[in-house]
Parts: C-alpha cells; structure tokens; sequence
C-alpha cells in the first residue's frame, strides 16, 4: 500500500465514511488503467460506476466490512476496486444467469426472478437507494449520511423493509454485500484483498492447495502464510 | 437442412462418466463411436493445472466448470397446478459442462447401493405390510439385483483408485468396514486416507453413540495408483479444490483421467466438443432411431446417423432430450400413465456445523472430496422404519471438500452477515469449525416430476425442462430424525456452538439454497413398461437402440451418493450391448 494511503487510513475512523476511498473523487470518469500501468501513488479510478454510484460504493463497503480491531476494512482491501473491474466481466453481464422472459412473480424458494443482470442490480439498486435516502434524509445521498444512518439503512435493506421503486431492496442488498465479500476475499489479482489481508485476519492460507504434511497435526496452528496465484507470500 | 455425416456405429450423447464408459465398452467391442459433448474440451494440462484451477471467484462464482444456466436450465414448481419459474441462477444443484461433466467437478464419494435399496418396495411391504407405503409415494423396486451389479460395481471402483475400507468380503465380515453393506468380492483398490480432524472426531462421536462408523469410500486416491486400463493417479494431497474444481493432482476419479487417456488414443473413437446435440431422430413410428442432430461449434446444424444412440448427458438432460425427441409417453400425474418424467426424485441433505474455540484447529481449508467417515446404522434394513415413521434412511457423516473464503464461511448462530460482528465471526471459524451432514434418501411421487414448459424456452429455442417438485412428509419427518440423531451425537464432543435445523413441517423446496446434485429419475428402468421408461439393461421400452445410462434410472433415490451406482449400472448396460444386443439387435427385454 502507498505510504499517502496508508496515512489516509489511519484517519479513517474520523473521516465521514464517504470520502473514504474516494482518491481523486469528483472528477469525471477516468479512462481505466490496467493496475499493472498503474504507478502506486495514483488512486483507482472506476469505469464501470458513475462518481455518484462509486460514492455509494465506497460508502457502503466501508460499513458492510469495516476496519477495526479484527482486521483490515473493505476499503483498504481495495473492495471497490474489485467490484467496478468485477462489473466488466461477463459473469457481470448476465453470461451464466437464465436472463430470458417472461418474467413472473414467485416466492422466494424460486430466487431472483427479474431480468437485471448481477452489475445492472447493483446499478439500478444504488441509484434507489440513493432515492430512498434523499427523500427520508432532507436530500442527503446515502454517501453524505452519517455512519449510523448508513448501517440502519442497510439493516433496512437486508430486512427487505425498505421499499425502493425498481428493486426489491433484499435483492440488492445481498448482490451487493456479495460482491463486497467476493472483493475481500478473492485472490488478490482483481483488485482486492490488497496485501492478502482478508486471509491473513482469517488465517486462510490462500492458494498453497497441498496439505498432506498437516492433515494429522492437531496441536498447533497452521503456520505458514498466504500466498497467492501469482505466488506473492503473505 | 443439415448436413449430414457419415453414418457410426454408435453415438455418445455428452462425455461425462457414462459416456466415457460406453465408449471405451464399445470400442473395445469393435465399434466407431463418434461423442458429442455440448462443452469444451478439458484435460488435467491445462485446464485443471495449478495454480490456475485453485482459483474461488473462477471456480465458485463464475462457475467456468459447470453449465452456463442462459443456455440450458429447467424451470421448477412446487406443484403440479403451479406455474414453473426458470432456474436462473445456480443454486441447488449444479450440473456440469464439458469433457469429464459432472465427473470432473465432483467431490468423490464413491458408494455402492445397499442390496435393499434394489428391491425397496418389496423389501417394505415384507418386513411392514403395504400399508408403510403412502397412497401417493410411486417408489419401486430396480429391476436387478445387488448380486447383479457387484462385479460392475467393483470394476467401476478399481477403474476410479477407490480408497476404503471393505466391511464384507465374500460374505465374511472385515473389520475395519461397512458391517451392513453388500458382500464385496475383494477389498478396495486403495486404502483409506488419513483422517482431518473432524473425521477423527466423528469416529469418537459415533463410537460414544454406539454407532459403527467407517471410512467413506472415497475416489480420491489415498497411494499412487495404475488403473486396469494403465491410466496413472497420485496420492490426494488434501489441496482444498474438489466440489466445482478438476483436480489439479491426477488423484480425484474422472473420466478425464481414468478413461480418456486411453479413448484419445483409439482410432475408432472421435470426441466432438461444442456440439449441441438437440434432438435424437426417429424413424416414421418412433420405433427406431436413426441417429441425432446437433449444432457445431459454429452454429451449423449437422445430422450424425447411427446405428445405435447413447444418452449420456447429466440426468435431467437425458429426460429432456427424451421428451424433445418424442421417445416413449410422456407421464401424466393425472391419470398416472406414460412413463417419460416418471418419478423425479432428490436428496434429502442437512447440515450441522460444529463450533469450538481456537485451541481446537479444524483447519476446514484442508479438504479431500470423498475422504471422511460415516455410518449407515440408521440406514437400509438397520433402520426400523415403523417405528422411525418414514420410508428410507439415510447416513450421516464428516466430510471436508475444502473450505474456501469465497466460497462461504459458516458462521455460529446469532453472528450478523456483515460488520464488525461479521468479521469477528467469520476469523472465529474459519479455522474452528467444521460439519456433519446427514445425507437422508428421496422417494419417489406421483406428483414429482419432469415434463415440457410451456413458457420458457433455451438458447436453441426447445421448451425448457420443467421439474415439479417439493418435500413430502415422509421426507420431512426423516430429516427431522436424522438430523435429531446426529444432533444428539454431536453433543459428546462438546462443540461451544452448533448450527443446522432439520426440515420443518410445511417448509417447501428452496432452489437458492445448495444441497446436493444428486438429480435422480425421470427416465427410469424397471421390469413394466407401462411403469418405467428403460428396461433393465437400460434400453429405452419404446426406441430399442437407444440406451440411457444415468441417475435418471433410479426409481427413487437411497442415502447414497449416486456415482457409484451410476457406473455400475453402466458397465452392466455395456455389458449387455456388448454380449447381447450387437448379436441381435432389438429389444433386450420382452415385456
């Protein structure tokens, strides 16, 4: 992590929430730059999301999966950037969902039943939510809400008690608090869990798949540390 | 209009397990075989190879192994009055794709059927009187025997480095095993692997309950290994990657490795891959098959003719192709004639997960497929089902496929989904925590079934598979008793938390959730026509030169796994073909 980041982080806990992450924030989208291009001092840009959605992104990651005493936070795993480069992938565009109609109401044992692609829920969702905030909050954006407003909309959401026009809110929510567990945790090479630190906080040793020396040791801890596909070390 | 091929002997619907099976039976035999597998091609190099396979968000998220649904799904109701909504994204069961299939992605648990679970009805209604048996369960016997298939069975084994442990050798006991199960010829080809943690603890478990636990047989090689066919293995190494994933070590069972080795090498035999089969054509009565048509890679629609149509396609696939080809009567639940789509049946899976603190180190990402230890004391004839008050049992057991982050981090009762909280969760158990499940068995039902949707439609525009389909009772009372048994067991070891409820009362089927993949019947055998779709050599009653290997055979499912009995039956059909039907084509049985 670069050093003006990690400055940056350790202020996070009295910064508000939304400007965590941000880097260049309220610029217009910047053209993408493969990560390996990219010189470490220089911020992600998105090029799926608006700056608005990426506000909301931002803002959300980083009270889904927090920074605390137990480990690194979502933002500082690079969990947004996971997700705007995830959206760009074909999984994203509908490639392995049924997308075809009609589109007929049923219970929830039948799962999601709607024609949004996984990226078009995450879309459609956060521009409603962003709805539903400004009409409960004077205005207010979810990103320009405060940290216990976040997590009770949230909570809301995950209840499927908030009603939001274009989408069941229990079917974003879980979309969107997917992505953000696949972000953290996925193997470094898409943008997220920067430095392996997901897996160091659970101590998943990451991609050595070999375990035939450890398969009958019971009385210490695993002890070696991560490493990844492309054979970093933890 | 198509274009038409050069007649073959014979040609391969899909080339998982029953494909690669039939194949090397019937080119063995002599025949040109050509194989149509709707997906791409897939070997150990490259496809499978590390580090590249060992990778969650391909494997677990963008399922790069298993079937695109946008192309193919079924839709599903609860009911036969309901309208059926399409399977859109993948969750309860997982299908495969390409060469191996299902026989790639795999865990590896390798059991033989139970001599019982062959004549289930009868064996009922001998030891209960009929009236055990509920007006509207559809279960019938398989119309061979135990004896029949244990020389199939023991071959499919030593084809797949099976490792285990026999409990019955030629009618004596051997300690170590399986007490109540068949009478095997011989011992397994391997012995068992080492056990993780969890499994050691579920011997002690089983013990304390007295029940008699045994390694689960599992064709995940615990030794080196050389098949009879010359096709090599290498020890498991407990990588992690086994349920979605080809095995990156040469040690889990495939097709790719057991069996293609050596097909590729045979000049009698051709692999076409990204060919869409999408109909087997008949002849003018519908008596005959003339060979199938399907889409290439490029989308050009070619007919291959053949003298003789294997369906080996994952088993709701082999209905499917079935009922769009318009071979045998479709099953009206009405008026219970027609046996295409007879009988659809499931697994009855639950989880209990075990919670402890640090000092206790599970260590979940360590997995072996089929490795683990089980017990079939409330299984088969062991069970009273009168006084249990449910047909069928089931087994319980330990087993670790490999825990991986993406995939999912249990956590202990009362820990949110996200936060804080979510965190300190997901790091207590990750390393802390491990499960057993009960694996209960699936009757079948009048009302259960496979037929055509009359709404939905796949990418090559065929009405889309529709399954009907929720829990019974029966099905529900036996979870609730497994689960409360294993429950029970898990308290002996002290666990500082443990999660997982049986089925409720009234809870309906939930297609979100993932419990098994084990999709059973629709095309089943059996020794009436009027009741069954295939005979015993699993030639289909109504088109005599087209067979149909696979779990779509099963009149009802037991508490095995079905992969056993998949292959066993196989090479029996195989067997039959080879000695029977290729000297005189025509119907094998006579009804």
């Amino acid at each position: 992590m670069d050093p003006r980041r990690r400055i940056f982080f350790r202020k996070l806990p009295f910064v508000p929430a939304a400007l965590a992450g941000l880097g260049a924030c309220g610029d217009e989208k910047v053209p993408a730059t493969a990560p390996a291009e990219r010189s470490p001092a220089q911020p992600y840009a998105p090029t799926f999301f608006s700056t608005t959605e990426w506000e909301f992104l931002v803002a959300a990651c980083s009270r889904l999966i927090p920074a605390d005493e137990h480990g690194p936070g979502a933002i500082e795993c690079g969990v947004p950037e996971f997700i705007d480069r995830h959206m760009n992938t074909p999984y994203a565009a509908g490639e392995i969902w049924y997308l075809q109609g009609p589109f007929l109401e049923a219970s929830k044992h039948f799962g999601y039943q709607g024609r949004l692609a996984p990226r078009d829920i995450l879309r459609v969702g956060i521009r409603a939510m962003d709805t539903a905030c400004a009409s409960a909050h004077d205005g207010k954006r979810f990103a320009q809400l405060n940290s216990t407003q976040q997590d009770e909309i949230l909570q809301e959401a995950e209840a499927g008690k908030l009603a939001l026009g274009d989408i069941g809110a229990k079917v974003f929510f879980d979309q969107l608090l997917q992505e953000t567990r696949f972000g953290y945790f996925s193997d470094p090479k898409y943008g997220g869990n920067r430095n392996m630190g997901a897996w160091k906080m659970i101590g998943y040793p990451g991609m050595r798949a070999d375990y035939t020396d450890w398969v009958g040791v019971r009385d210490q801890p695993y002890p070696l540390p991560p490493v990844d596909l492309s054979g970093q070390r933890g | 209009m198509a274009n038409v091929r050069p007649k073959v002997d014979a040609v391969i619907v899909g080339m998982g397990w029953t494909g690669a099976i039939m194949a090397k039976e019937l080119t063995d035999a002599g025949l040109h075989v050509v194989a149509l597998e709707r997906g791409p091609d897939r070997d150990t190099q490259p496809d499978f190879a590390y580090p590249k396979v060992v990778d969650e968000l391909e494997g677990s998220v963008h399922r790069r192994y298993l079937q695109s649904l946008a192309k193919e799904t079924v839709t599903i109701r609860h009911g036969p009055t309901d309208t059926a909504v399409p399977y859109r994204q993948m969750g309860s069961f997982k299908p495969g794709t390409g060469v191996g299939g299902a026989g790639s992605h795999w865990s590896g648990c390798h059991f033989r059927a139970l001599p019982e679970d062959f004549n289930l009805r009868s064996n009922l209604e001998h030891r209960y009187g009929r009236r055990i048996i509920p007006a509207d369960m559809s279960i019938q016997d398989f119309p061979l025997r135990y004896e029949d298939l244990e020389p199939h069975f023991d071959h499919f084994e030593y084809v797949c480095g099976t490792s285990g442990k026999a409990g019955v050798i030629q009618g004596k006991p051997a300690p170590g095993g399986n007490p109540f199960e068949g009478s095997r010829s011989r011992e397994f080809p391997l012995p068992p692997n080492p056990n993780y943690l969890g499994a050691e603890m579920f011997y002690e478990a089983a013990h304390a309950s007295g029940y008699h636990a045994y390694p689960i047989p599992a064709s995940n090689t615990s030794a080196p290994y050389v098949n009879p066919y010359g096709c090599q293995m290498g020890a498991c190494n407990f990588c992690g990657f086994c349920s979605d994933y080809g095995c990156l070590n040469y040690s889990k069972a495939s097709p790719n490795i057991c069996i293609l080795p050596v097909l590729r090498m045979r000049k009698e035999f051709e692999l076409r891959t990204l060919a869409q089969v999408l109909k087997v054509n008949l002849d003018k009565d519908r008596k005959r098959a003339t060979g199938v048509t399907y889409l290439d890679a490029q989308g050009t629609e070619i007919e291959q003719p053949a003298d003789l149509v294997l369906l080996c396609a994952f088993s709701l696939f082999n209905v499917h192709l079935m009922l769009v080809s318009g071979i045998g009567t479709v099953y009206d639940p009405q008026t219970g004639k027609g046996s295409i789509g007879r009988n659809y049946s499931y697994q009855n899976l639950n989880r209990v997960t075990l919670f402890f603190d640090e000092t206790v180190q599970a260590n979940g990402f360590i997995g072996i497929g089929g490795g683990g230890a089980v017990f079939d004391d409330l299984n088969g004839n062991q069970l009273d089902n009168a006084k249990a008050g449910f047909v069928g049992g089931g087994v319980i057991w330990a087993r670790q496929p490999g825990a991986g982050p993406v995939r999912g981090i249990t956590t202990a009762p009362g820990v949110p989904n996200w936060g804080s909280a979510w965190k300190r969760g997901v790091k207590e158990a990750f390393r802390h925590s491990f499960y057993f499940e009960v694996q209960g068995a699936c009757m079948s039902y009048r009302d259960s079934f496979l037929d055509l949707d009359p709404n939905f439609r796949d990418a090559f525009g065929r009405p889309l598979l529709r399954m009907t389909f929720d829990w019974h009772d029966n099905e529900i009372r036996m979870s609730q008793f497994l689960v409360g048994k294993a429950r029970e067991m898990c308290k002996s070891l002290h666990p500082k938390a443990l999660k997982g409820d049986a089925k409720k009362a009234g809870d309906h089927y939930d297609v979100t959730q993932y419990q098994s993949t084990h999709t059973c019947g629709g095309a089943i055998m059996g020794s009436d026509p009027s009741q069954s779709a295939l005979n015993r050599y699993l030639q289909s009653w109504d088109v005599s030169n087209v067979f149909v290997p696979g779990a779509n055979a099963f009149p009802q499912n037991n508490g095995y796994n079905p992969t056993g009995l998949v292959g066993a039956l196989t090479y029996w059909s195989a067997r039959a073909i080879r000695e029977q039907y290729l000297k005189n084509p025509g119907p094998l049985v006579h009804a």
